[in-house]
């Protein structure tokens, strides 16, 4: 028995088959059905014939080359590179290369501790990083602290006061335009302007406000730093040759952060891909969607009651009960409860964190956490 | 013993043509002199079929339309002779400067290297057209030879596009040794003096030719024949040594040349540039032709310095009316008097004298490089950055030599940025986020909480990959816990109680409330010995976040006073 296989064509609105015998399954349109007979009759249409109830399509060698979508080949997976820290690499295997990777929480989470881990460990690979920081919030003295190699770290400081954006006329539609037409954000070349940027050795607090009045063209700051985040982004993915770039979205609201389209993040996925480098986002919201291989999501620990006096901030002392002594427990009545004050002793020495494997594409498990103490620089 | 001779026919109208090769199939006449008793110094052969010769004045020129007038400039012909010494010395180190477009080279011992005289000549003359040069090539067995054979033998005026196309065929004589006299035979007797002589020199070279003419002495040929006594007794022992150069027996050694590194192409307009795009045709041309000399150098440039002159006042007007350099940006940039050309433009007080100033610009790079066009693009950035802010009537551009990089990536090595992508991909960025806002990081030896810098940041394939630390060393370092900076300060009002804060309002929402814990002060100061000194008390805390609990570092500033939130450790 011969089998038949019946799909429409979009194109031409008709039913076509691939078999000779088979009847056709698929009634044709009222309108065209003269015209369609008309054209069987002079063979240019060959009548669909539809399959006997019961019965069971048998193999067409013409079929052979075509796979199930059950064989298809399964994409290799990714190499994984350590994230720094061996209790996130033993959650998620480590950060996969050519993949963007999510790491999200609130403020005081520990998203910067990861991300430092992270460069830190890159650099000692012997990779270079690269750093887009959305906020400038960097502290360069953590950076050393953590142990990352800083001839290897370039570091992209965004904000304002920058070249390219006083400019009203320039080339280059804004990201504010593109996302309120509901377009995506595409980057063109963009020709900078004149800058007049100096860099003071200690910032004057009020040029906050300056520099908000002096960028005519975006009402929000974070628009602007937005654009220059997401154009910095794809000149560093092009260049290549970056084991880690991390976009450091962290000090970004939601809102501003959740503007950038899904189709930028698409971009940024393809064109890491089959490179060996590790896309790195930190927000405090997960904001890539599917485009994003891995998300981890960041909590502070839970209480802890053990509230014992840490070592002094310049003393150097390693005291495990110090690390573990400052851990700030989430409920006011605790700290209340204290009968001793805190002292100049009394200080912060580390913080517990932990990180919840939200979603990964590599791996599909439920959801597992997993939690780590970090320490402060002056702990020892 | 081979020696070669490269000669520039027409050696001013090549210049001009290496700096404008648009004006190949163009009649070109070269100019010089005072205005307006300007008069015309050399003319190609386009301009010679016109009717137009050297000596007659630049208006008489001027009636010819299609004539293509130049003025004589010393740069562009000092940056061609540059060149013809540097194809000649990426040849042979023994090389003689006889003249301004002429250089002889000993080949001795050079088929070791590039092959057969017959190569070598070839490759000498592809070399030449590559750096923008059609030159006549001869080799003989003595150098005045190779000198005359050049000078009358070649073929002159090979196309400059097929000898650049590498067709250099009709520029090269090869004479074997031992049939010097023949093969110079047949050259006028001008040949044995240099082209352009001046003052005493050339008097008694005019007497000279005179005399041989007045003997029937057309050619070398003739001259070789006429017997040496004879010739001795009325020209003397110039006589002589002119006999002996037109038999081809002349000897002598050469007197080598150690010619500056100097990397420098320059190029006058005639007209004003008043836009980056032609600006950019011009700097491609002279960056192409740096390149080449370099690359015949085997050298490469960690330093590119481009100054150009501007034009004057009115020059500026009719600049910035066409949509010009400055214009672009809408922060308008400052002209020479440090006003903006739209103030100059409105002010109806009498306009200051001006003259031609200069603008300058620096190019360093990381590492060596040869590539023009990442220059070009550097150049373009850069100078959108920094526009001229006025008309330019001429380009020069130098390039600092420096030895080529010599890296070997390793196999097992992981991938770094090509340092030619990457220093475009940073200076496109620069142009993005600022100038300053992008680099490496750099602490510096204080201990104020701001201090570092950025520095250029460099991916060089052969740094040394940091020694690696045992794991659970290196994952103790990193996961300290890291603070977050606000830029600015967040200013902050506090209130305190006993002296330690326990409330925090602040301009961020989230950064205000009940404060949970505190921990504090730590004093810091420094600097007292200078104006901008700082003393500070820090402090963390604890505030609410919602659900869960932020950690801050605020500073007391105890100088200027007021309390600021400096950071959020996370």
């Amino acid at each position: 028995m011969s089998s038949a296989v019946v799909t429409t064509s979009a194109a031409l609105g008709r039913p076509f088959l691939f078999d000779d015998n088979a009847e056709p399954e698929v009634s044709c349109h009222p309108e065209r059905s003269g015209k369609y007979a008309k054209r069987i009759a002079r063979g240019v249409v060959e009548p669909a014939l539809s399959l006997p109830k019961g019965s069971l399509p048998s193999p067409d060698p013409r079929l052979a080359s075509i796979l199930p979508a059950s064989q298809l080949e399964i994409r290799p997976a990714p190499e994984m590179a350590s994230s720094g820290i061996s209790d996130l690499d033993a959650l998620t295997g480590g950060l996969p290369r050519g993949c963007l990777t999510e790491i999200c929480g609130p403020a005081s989470s520990g998203r910067t501790t990861v991300l430092l881990a992270a460069l830190a460990a890159a650099t000692r690979r012997g990779e270079y990083c690269a750093l887009i920081d959305a906020s400038d919030a960097l502290d360069p003295h953590s950076v050393e602290a953590a142990g990352v190699d800083l001839d290897r770290l370039l570091w992209v400081r965004c904000g304002e006061g920058s070249a390219g954006q006083s400019k009203k006329s320039a080339g280059a539609p804004s990201l504010s335009r593109t996302l309120r037409r509901g377009g995506s954000f595409d980057f063109l070349p963009q020709s900078p302007s004149p800058l007049d940027f100096q860099q003071s050795k200690v910032e004057d607090p009020s040029c906050e406000e300056n520099a908000l009045e002096k960028s005519p063209r975006y009402t929000r700051p974070s628009e602007l730093r937005l654009e220059q985040v997401l154009r910095s982004t794809d000149l560093l993915l092009e260049s290549g040759g970056f084991g880690l770039i991390v976009l450091d979205l962290a000090d970004l609201p939601p809102q501003a952060a959740r503007r950038i389209p899904l189709t930028t993040w698409f971009r940024f996925r393809r064109a890491v891909e089959h490179k060996p480098t590790i896309l790195l986002a930190i927000e405090q919201q997960p904001i890539a969607g599917s485009c994003s291989s891995l998300l981890l999501q960041l909590a502070a620990a839970k209480r802890r009651k053990n509230a014992a006096h840490g070592a002094s901030r310049g003393s150097g002392v390693k005291n495990k009960q110090a690390l573990e002594g400052r851990k700030i427990d989430h409920e006011q009545s605790i700290l209340h409860d204290q009968t001793i004050p805190p002292t100049h002793t009394n200080l912060l020495s580390g913080m517990n964190i932990t990180a919840e494997l939200a979603r990964s594409r590599l791996d599909r498990k439920p959801a597992r956490s997993v939690a780590f103490a970090t320490k402060t620089a002056w702990a020892g | 013993m081979p020696f070669a001779c490269i000669y520039i026919p027409n050696f001013s109208i090549a210049a001009a043509l290496r700096a404008e090769p648009e004006l190949q199939a163009r009649p070109v006449a070269i100019f010089e002199g005072k205005h307006p008793l300007e008069k015309l110094f050399a003319v190609n052969e386009n301009a010679s079929r016109l009717g137009i010769t050297p000596g007659m004045t630049k208006a008489q020129a001027e009636l010819c339309s299609e004539l293509a007038l130049r003025p004589r400039s010393a740069l562009q012909e000092s940056s061609a002779h540059a060149a013809l010494l540097d194809c000649a010395q990426s040849f042979s180190p023994c090389v003689e400067d006889s003249a301004c477009d002429t250089v002889l080279l000993d080949l001795a011992g050079m088929e070791s290297l590039f092959g057969s005289l017959h190569k070598i000549s070839h490759a000498i003359s592809e070399r030449a057209a590559a750096l923008g040069l059609a030159a006549n090539f001869a080799m003989a067995s003595n150098p005045d030879a190779a000198l005359l054979a050049a000078r009358g033998l070649s073929g002159a005026d090979t196309p400059f596009d097929k000898l650049r196309a590498g067709f250099a065929r009709a520029g090269v004589t090869v004479i074997p040794s031992g049939k010097e006299a023949e093969s110079l035979g047949g050259l006028p007797v001008e040949v044995l003096f240099r082209d352009r002589l001046e003052g005493e020199e050339k008097q008694s070279a005019d007497c000279l030719l005179e005399t041989l003419a007045r003997w029937g002495i057309r050619n070398l040929r003739a001259l070789a024949t006429l017997p040496e006594v004879s010739l001795s007794e009325r020209l003397g022992q110039e006589g002589l040594r002119l006999q002996q150069l037109a038999r081809g027996t002349a000897s002598r050694t050469l007197v080598p040349v150690e010619a500056p590194l100097l990397f420098e192409e320059a190029i006058e307009l005639e007209h004003p540039i008043v836009l980056l795009e032609p600006l950019a045709f011009l700097l491609n041309r002279l960056l192409e032709q740096l390149c080449a000399r370099l690359a015949s150098r085997a050298l490469a440039t960690q330093e590119l310095r481009l100054s150009l002159e501007l034009s004057s006042l009115t020059g500026i007007e009719d600049g910035f009316e066409n949509l010009g350099i400055a214009s672009e940006s809408d922060e308008p940039s400052k002209n020479m008097w440090g006003q903006p050309p739209s103030a100059v433009r409105r002010s109806e007080a009498p306009l200051p004298h001006c003259r031609q100033t200069k603008f300058s610009r620096k190019l360093n790079l990381p590492l060596p490089m040869l590539d023009a066009k990442v220059f070009l693009k550097l150049l373009q950035l850069d100078l959108n950055a920094h526009p001229p802010g006025a008309p330019i009537m001429k380009i020069h551009l130098a390039a600092e030599p420096a030895r080529p990089r010599s890296a070997q990536g390793g196999l097992f090595l992981p991938p770094s940025p090509e340092p030619e992508k990457l220093e475009l991909t940073l200076a496109r960025i620069a142009g993005i986020v600022g100038e300053h806002k992008v680099g490496a990081v750099e602490l510096l030896d204080t201990h104020h909480p701001q201090g570092f810098r950025m520095r250029r940041f460099v991916a060089e394939v052969a740094r040394k990959v940091p020694q690696k630390k045992t794991p659970d060393a290196a994952e103790a370092q990193a996961t300290v816990t890291a603070l977050r900076r606000f830029r600015p300060p967040l200013r902050a009002n506090v209130t305190l109680e006993n002296g330690q804060p326990v409330h925090l309002v602040c301009r961020r929402k989230e950064v205000q409330g009940e404060v949970l814990w505190k921990a504090g002060p730590w004093r810091f100061s420094g600097d007292w010995w200078e104006r901008d000194a700082w003393s500070r008390d820090e402090w963390d805390l604890a505030l609410r976040s919602g659900e869960t609990v932020s950690f801050y570092r605020i500073v007391h500033d105890l100088l200027g006073g007021g309390w600021f939130v400096e950071g959020t450790y996370d």
